[in-house]
């Protein structure tokens, strides 16, 4: 046991848990003013859910003894064994620590997908949907990436911080809620404009700097690694900024507030799972790269067709795709040990790296669709058009954001 | 009495306020309001979906005078108003049957 990773993993795993509220006020300020609680609620009641569900049997599904390389059996349950003394996963900390610090992942995954169904989504489907996608989707796919035994683990994928588990597979679960849910009453013809861009940015502040926590405490110890991925995470993420800004300059005129805003967070996706692997250079090509090809999925997503109201496919899946794959290019054995990309002369990781994600988006999208199916026949996924048009925070919460 | 309505662009508020207090007008109603006329809108661009937005922001000053003074005040909020670019607004003028002041009970031209 060591007091100074102790130390400093309290602290990242409290500055992981900031990102759920900071992801609340990012969504809250997209949507109209209607809905803007009802958005805030989505985000902020998996604290609550996730929370219980993990200490029940979450982390035992997915970092308990290993079944099949494909996920964790019951020795874990109600945390039984999980103590204060260091466990398998990390020898310098406690294993609730370690437990702690994986809670607030679990947390924010299902909340990265609301986005996709915002303004539309009945409130008892939608905790519905939270609890079954939480168990049945992350955490298998959590268990494949970072459990003992999982499949993909074995594999040698590298996924610093949970581009795979978090961001592709949130990113494809939300391409097929969009297209299940249908679009928003009106979408298309209606001005659906965001309500408060100052409430957006202010979330995307928090969260950038909750991501320091997500990338370097992903080290797992107060050490080196943990210091090259707090500076990638920094470089990748300006430089998304700003090459999102500039691509939305060139192409539509105006360089946006918002455009900046979002950037960041394509950055911020790009390089999580890359943060430990990649050298400060190549950290900044992957969120460059990444805030171009993320604005030209959202630019393309309307002409698709398909509603994911605040574009978790084209920030989360396109920029967590992105990011797996340049691991696969960028990774390299100078900075960590732990493996080398395609430019460092191993082509077998970028292969790799394709697998991961290849099998999670695959996995994603077939159980995703189950369980939407399912909760649709049962419950019914969408509030009624009337409920739609007077608003969320009215029609399924009793209350509403400004009273002006 | 008339009353004198005038839909004018909102950064040209404080001129005519003033060009109308140089002229004695001592009081005004003004209200936010959107609308559109050979202006047209304009674009709003979130995350590359383009909004074009038909009503936009104008400012309605409303002043009723005494019919004498009339052609006065339209003409100082027209020169106040104008900035030679399309969209600088309209002005309105209507009779008003009866002004009574709240607090006196006086009544039509006492009351103004």
């Amino acid at each position: 046991m060591n007091t100074g990773d102790t130390a400093f993993m309290l602290i990242a795993t409290a500055m992981v848990m900031v990102m759920t509220p900071a992801l609340a006020l990012f969504y809250g300020g997209l949507v109209r003013s209607k809905n803007v609680l009802a958005t805030t609620m989505q985000s902020f009641v998996c604290l609550g859910i996730i929370s219980v569900l993990w200490v029940v049997y979450g982390y035992s599904l997915a970092f308990g003894p290993d079944v099949g390389h494909f996920i964790g059996n019951l020795d874990n349950v109600f945390l039984k064994g999980v103590g204060l003394e260091p466990g398998p996963y990390a020898a310098t900390i406690p294993a609730l620590l370690f437990c702690a610090f994986q809670l607030m992942f679990a947390i924010i995954t299902p909340a990265l997908i609301t986005g996709a169904f915002a303004e539309r989504m009945k409130f008892t489907a939608f905790l519905a949907f939270t609890i079954l996608w939480s168990t049945l989707v992350y955490l298998p796919v959590c268990h494949w990436v970072w459990g003992q035994e999982g499949w993909l683990f074995k594999m040698g994928a590298l996924d610093f911080a949970g581009g795979t588990v978090i961001h592709i597979n949130s990113g494809a679960a939300a391409l097929v809620a969009a297209l299940v849910l249908g679009k928003r009453k009106g979408y298309g013809r209606d001005s659906m404009h965001p309500h408060n861009l100052p409430m957006t940015v202010l979330g995307a502040g928090l969260l950038w700097f909750g991501w320091f926590g997500f990338n370097a405490g992903s080290a797992l110890s107060a050490g080196p690694i943990a210091v090259l991925a707090l500076f990638t995470t920094q470089v990748a993420t300006g430089a998304g900024a700003l090459a999102w800004g500039i691509a939305e300059w060139k192409i539509q005129g105006k360089p946006t507030t918002l455009g900046v805003a979002s950037g960041a967070l394509a950055g911020l996706v790009a390089i999580t799972p890359g943060a430990g692997f990649v050298s400060p250079i190549s950290a900044i090509i992957m969120g460059g790269v990444a805030g171009v090809i993320c604005y030209l999925a959202v630019l393309a997503k309307s002409k698709m067709g398909y509603d994911d109201s605040l574009d978790v496919v084209g920030v989360h899946g396109v920029g967590g795709i992105w990011g797996a794959l340049a691991t696969g290019i960028f990774a390299s054995s100078v900075v960590n040990p732990a493996g080398n990309g395609l430019l460092n002369g191993n082509p077998h990781q970028l292969v790799v790296q394709a697998i991961g994600v290849g099998t999670t988006i695959a996995y994603s999208v077939v159980v995703t669709f189950i369980i939407l199916k399912v909760i649709d026949v049962i419950i019914g996924l969408r509030v009624s058009s009337d409920d739609e048009t007077q608003g969320l925070d009215l029609t399924q919460h009793s209350e509403v954001g400004y009273t002006l | 009495m008339k009353k004198i309505e005038a839909i004018i662009k909102p950064f040209k508020l404080d001129d005519v306020k003033d060009a109308l207090n140089g002229i004695g007008i001592k009081g005004m109603t003004i209200t936010e309001v959107k609308g559109y006329g050979r202006q047209k809108g304009h674009t709003e661009i979130y995350r590359g979906a383009e909004y074009v937005v038909d009503f936009i922001p104008k400012i309605k000053i409303e002043i009723v005078v005494n019919a004498d003074q009339v052609n006065q005040v339209v003409d100082t909020i027209r020169n106040a108003a104008n900035s030679g670019t399309i969209g600088d607004g309209k002005i309105f003028v209507t009779p008003v049957e009866r002004i009574v002041r709240v607090r006196t009970g006086e009544e039509d031209h006492d009351a103004i």
